[in-house]
């Protein structure tokens, strides 16, 4: 089985989010970046399981400049066989997704498995519109993906119950909690990630169709309110008639 | 050229996220001096309801079964965006919206906003929307310089609004092929609150010290009628399932009111519930983080004061 996982790089989960001062663009002064949790978590190691279960290869693809190498050379770390590089800092979904389907549809992949969303925009754009660009079928938010080669297996939370549909392959399918378990590298992933090939090519050009304008911070709530713990009718009362929700 | 909303439907039937759609629709609509339009799928049974939440016209694709196929729903949907003539398509910020919206964005050539929580500024130059960014910890300013302009509306942002009346349907002809997808079991979780739909919820930390505790976040939770939920080291720890985990790289969330029991606030957990409406912290350490990002806090032993909530709780449901 020949799977494609799709990788972003995002500010750690834990970096103080600030813009630059004209507010147009986040200010990555100090700030650390990691491979997209959903992606690494969910998607990679899901793709490395099924890679182990069904052979086959996994190659991790990034659309970024060179110094996203480090999070590419985890992904190999963690299992990828191979990596390709598409050399340009995105300016969105929109491209990343256009990026990708050039290398997708030269190489006829069974399985594009990415996380449900990145950690940064949370717009969960880029698996549906590279199913649309490949002419794929798609299935998001997925909590459980299986194969048996021809087919893939996916269920996936919906109102009130939880799905499971039978795709034929090939699919694009995002993940989301529940698809695998985090996959610490270890030292023989992390010294044979070393040699492991990573190939760099040239992006396309992509029109926009969306500018970001301008980033804010929230201006916080107003002060919190303390209640006597003595006095939980108070807490209730306020809650029906000055938050006015329940 | 007119506003077109997607309704999406469950199981046949249209709910709380496609009225707040059509709401949003049908403010956008007036705001552009145009009129709204709202689209279903598969022909749900309520689907005149949505003329009372501001569509003009209702149209429906009647189809041969019920489940999401997002190439054959795209298809629909841009179709109909033509025929329609709608140069504004909103679409709800859903599992199903947001599997559709990418490749909506791409047959339509449009400019797509994922996750509005406002009406967009009509500028000259284009409509400008806001979405929240970095999971909640940000606000983003977007503007769209496509010709079609796709939005997605952030669930709970903009409550359903009845505005006038039911409106009959119309059958709209778009011809689609057989969905290669098959539905091999849909299982029904029944009893409790779904969470990421829930406007109620009821969380729980590692202050409750163990599993054994979590009757007094149930207790709560069953009182008030919400969902229940927890942080990361309780699913973690494996206390309660990975799916009641809220927080960055869990379940987002925006409730009408979030109460947190036993819960620190990491800025991870905040990420995922600071875009709820109402926010109750009970905590025992006064300089917990979180009751920085709440409305209304309670410093105290959670094993003494949430009884007493849920009883406060029970006297006033019992009124």
């Amino acid at each position: 089985m020949k799977l494609l996982v799709c990788i972003n790089k995002t500010p750690d989960t834990t970096a103080r989010i600030s813009f630059t001062s004209d507010g147009t663009k986040f200010d990555s002064s100090g700030v650390q970046f990691i491979m997209n949790p959903y992606d690494e978590w969910y998607a990679l190691v899901r793709a490395v399981e099924l890679k182990e279960q069904l052979g086959g290869t996994v190659t991790a693809v990034h659309v970024g400049s060179a110094d996203s190498d480090t999070i590419i050379r985890k992904a190999l770390a963690i299992g990828a066989d191979d990596a390709i590089r598409i050399n340009k800092a995105p300016t969105d979904a929109f491209d990343i997704a256009h990026q990708i389907s050039v290398i997708a549809r030269d190489q006829e992949y069974d399985m594009i498995l990415l996380g449900k969303e990145s950690i940064d925009y949370n717009s969960a754009e880029v698996g549906p519109m590279l199913a649309e660009l490949l002419e794929l079928p798609f299935v998001g938010f997925a909590n459980k993906v299986e194969s048996n080669g021809q087919q893939a297996i996916v269920s996936r939370d919906i109102e009130g119950g939880v799905e499971t549909a039978i795709i034929p392959l090939p699919v694009v399918v995002s993940a989301a909690k529940g698809t695998a378990e985090q996959r610490i590298p270890n030292m023989r992933g992390i010294m044979m990630a070393k040699s492991k090939p990573l190939k760099v090519v040239e992006p396309l050009e992509v029109a926009q169709t969306v500018l970001p304008v301008q980033f804010e911070l929230p201006s916080g709530r107003t002060t919190c309110r303390m209640i006597d713990p003595d006095n939980m009718e108070q807490l209730v009362e306020l809650l029906h008639t000055e938050a006015k929700v329940i | 050229m007119p506003v077109l909303v997607f309704a999406e439907s469950t199981d046949g039937v249209c709910k709380k996220a496609a009225f707040e759609a059509v709401t949003y629709g049908a403010k956008l609509a007036s705001k552009l001096g145009t009129n709204c339009l709202a689209l279903t799928i598969a022909s749900p049974e309520n689907a005149t309801e949505l003329g009372k939440y501001g569509a003009h016209e209702v149209h429906d694709v009647s189809l041969g079964w019920k489940h999401l196929d997002t190439s054959i729903y795209s298809k629909i949907i841009a179709e109909a965006t033509e025929k329609l003539g709608a140069d504004t398509l909103v679409l709800s910020h859903s599992s199903t919206g947001r599997s559709l919206a990418g490749r909506l964005a791409i047959r339509l050539k449009a400019g797509l906003v994922s996750g509005a929580n406002a009406l967009p500024e009509n500028g000259d130059d284009g409509l400008q929307v806001r979405k929240s960014v970095y999971s909640g910890k940000a606000l983003g300013d977007y503007k769209i310089i496509a010709p079609i302009r796709i939005i997605s509306v952030m669930g709970n942002a903009f409550s359903p609004v009845v505005t006038g009346d039911a409106v009959e349907v119309t059958s709209l002809e778009i011809s689609t092929e057989d969905s290669k997808i098959q539905i091999q079991s849909v299982s029904k979780v029944e009893g409790s609150v779904p969470l990421p739909e829930a406007d109620l919820v009821v969380s729980g930390g590692r202050g409750l010290k163990g599993p054994e505790n979590w009757g007094l976040i149930e207790d709560l939770a069953k009182a008030l009628g919400a969902a229940t939920a927890c942080s990361r080291p309780v699913a973690d720890s494996g206390w309660r399932p990975h799916h009641e985990h809220v927080g960055q790289t869990g379940v987002a969330i925006r409730p009408n009111l979030y109460i947190a029991i036993g819960i620190s606030g990491a800025i991870q957990h905040l990420g995922g519930v600071n875009n709820s409406k109402t926010i109750v912290v009970i905590n025992k350490d006064p300089e917990a983080p979180f009751f920085k990002a709440a409305d209304y806090g309670v410093v105290a032993d959670l094993f003494e004061v949430v009884p007493k909530l849920t009883e406060a709780v029970r006297a006033f449901k019992a009124q």
